[in-house]
């Protein structure tokens, strides 16, 4: 069975590879330093589960220390904005093939990859359909894009390496947060907050309960930077407690809207990094927070929407 | 959260906050360091997304961006908001259908903000950096909108899956379709909100304010 090993073995590839060009990336004064990270992520990628786990804690501090030092960004040699603007003529919309191929090869493999047995296994793990037709719709579109629009693959790894270098540290910081919440569950911090959150609220009121258990899956969500993490400890200490025992609450409703109350914190955060700082990263805004800020009134007006509907269908 | 706030590299400040809450949970700094990388070893499918940026790049290279901009300005009719609302509801029902199409990296970046840069460069009289970083922001946070409030309806996503497990631990039966069918109110809200939103921003763009 084909599990999510391959798919770790081409990225540890793609960051190694990132890593040789950034040390020859002569225009860059701190290519030292990303090639060094880039060289780390591939040694995460490729090493990981050889290393131990007070070995990987190592690898993570040398990451966030030559991060912590200063990432240069490395200038590939790419098309000027004229020569794009040439070539867009030349390719016409067959350009638009290899980019709509990323999300065709990636949910046909998830819809399809499941069903295919071999001497009656699954030829891929079941659960990990999605990753790998990520794996496999890369690979595409990068073949796509030699074959159809003649660029070799060594310019993609150096123009991905372009875009890596623009997102620098904060390409690692969404899998640093999902790490920093698994500590936070073994230290029960959780817990502790859910603990102190139920003793804030007034009893005996149905308004109270359902605002705190909102408001608060919203605000743990925004400290965890996860809904996932602020699921269990705010259902265990108000929810189940207060609107399903107290008050003869529907605890599926409440569940599902809790849930939604959560990512209405998710919009707001930047522990939320993969969403909400990376692609301030990737689109060069000048404020880190540019994507947040817009977010932030959608955020408020659902959370209050959320907070009627529960109410309202909770004790119907 | 309130390292994000000090001028400190975030990164540095996970760290701290790992370190400073497994302390304090009673565990010696040796144990936490092992805790947070085998956690990060076992995260690391979170980092995959970036395996798409070289067919991003190279397509870039090839001017899809700018391809992206002449094909919206053919367009009769395409604007801000109509481009932005309809990526809204498009992500949305992909998202409900447990249909990966979208993402910051793989979508955003490469069509839906140039497309939208170009319908917003030809309604007003050029872009000031401000306003093209906040068509941008706009591009990315009707990724993230459509995504989060389309997801739950989905029975097999994570969140309802773990709702399920969770209720049952506390000896709570729910079935996931009675889950998702409670997503849907709060998904057709978020639609409506922001895509308010979407058309007031607009508005005030091609005002020039």
């Amino acid at each position: 069975m084909i599990g999510i090993g391959p798919v770790y073995v081409l990225a540890g590839l793609m960051f190694g590879v990132m890593a040789l060009m950034s040390i020859r990336d002569s225009r860059n004064p701190r290519r030292r330093r990303n090639a060094a990270f880039w060289g780390l992520y591939a040694v995460s990628f490729l090493l990981g589960d050889l290393l131990g786990d007070f070995g990987n804690g190592i690898l993570v501090l040398a990451m966030v220390g030559v991060a912590a030092a200063g990432l240069g960004v490395g200038r590939p040699k790419t098309t000027t904005p004229d020569e794009r603007k040439l070539l867009a003529r030349k390719f016409g919309d067959t350009i638009f093939a290899p980019a709509l191929a990323i999300p065709l090869v990636t949910v046909s493999a998830a819809l399809v990859l499941r069903y295919i047995f071999i001497a009656g296994r699954p030829l891929v793990d079941p659960a990990q359909t999605t990753l790998i037709g990520l794996g496999l719709a890369s690979v595409t579109a990068v073949v796509l894009c030699r074959a159809v629009l003649k660029q070799r693959v060594i310019a993609a790894v150096d123009e991905g390496r372009r875009l890596m270098d623009l997102l620098g540290w904060a390409s690692v910081l969404p899998q640093m947060l999902s790490a920093l919440g698994a500590v936070f569950a073994i230290a029960g911090v959780g817990t502790a907050i859910g603990q102190i959150a139920a003793q804030a609220i007034p009893g005996g009121s149905r308004i109270a309960a359902v605002i705190a258990y909102a408001l608060g899956m919203a605000l743990f969500t925004a400290v965890m930077g996860n809904a996932f993490a602020a699921f269990p400890v705010l259902t265990i200490g108000i929810g189940l407690p207060l609107i399903v025992m107290q008050f003869h609450g529907d605890p599926i409703a409440m569940s599902a809207i809790g849930m939604l109350s959560g990512f209405c914190g998710t919009l707001v955060t930047p522990m939320a990094a993969n969403f909400n700082l990376v692609p301030a990263a990737l689109l060069g805004l000048k404020n880190r927070y540019g994507v947040i800020a817009v977010q932030i009134p959608t955020a408020i007006l659902l959370l209050m929407v959320n907070m009627v509907l529960m109410y309202v269908v909770v004790f119907r | 959260m309130v390292g994000f706030a000090a001028r400190v590299n975030p990164l540095v400040v996970v760290v701290a906050a790992a370190l400073v809450s497994g302390i304090a949970g009673g565990l010696e700094p040796g144990a936490v360091i092992a805790a947070f990388g085998k956690a990060f070893n076992e995260n690391r499918y979170v980092s995959l997304t970036w395996l798409v940026l070289p067919a991003i790049g190279a397509l870039e290279r090839a001017g899809l961006q700018e391809r992206a901009r002449e094909l919206i300005l053919k367009i009769h009719g395409a604007s801000v908001s109509s481009i932005l609302c309809i990526y809204l509801l498009v992500r949305q029902v992909t998202v409900a259908l447990g249909l990966p199409v979208g993402g910051q990296a793989s979508m955003v970046r490469p069509l839906i903000a140039p497309m939208t840069e170009a319908a917003a460069e030809a309604r007003t009289d050029g872009l000031t950096e401000a306003q093209r970083d906040a068509v941008r922001a706009h591009a990315a946070a009707a990724d993230n909108v459509g995504a989060f409030f389309g997801e739950d309806i989905f029975v097999a996503i994570g969140s309802i899956l773990l709702i399920k497990g969770f209720l049952a631990q506390n000896g709570i039966t729910a079935d996931p379709l009675q889950l998702s069918l409670w997503a849907i109110p709060t998904a057709v809200a978020a639609f409506l909100i922001h895509a308010a939103r979407i058309v007031l921003f607009a508005r005030r763009l091609g005002r020039g304010g």
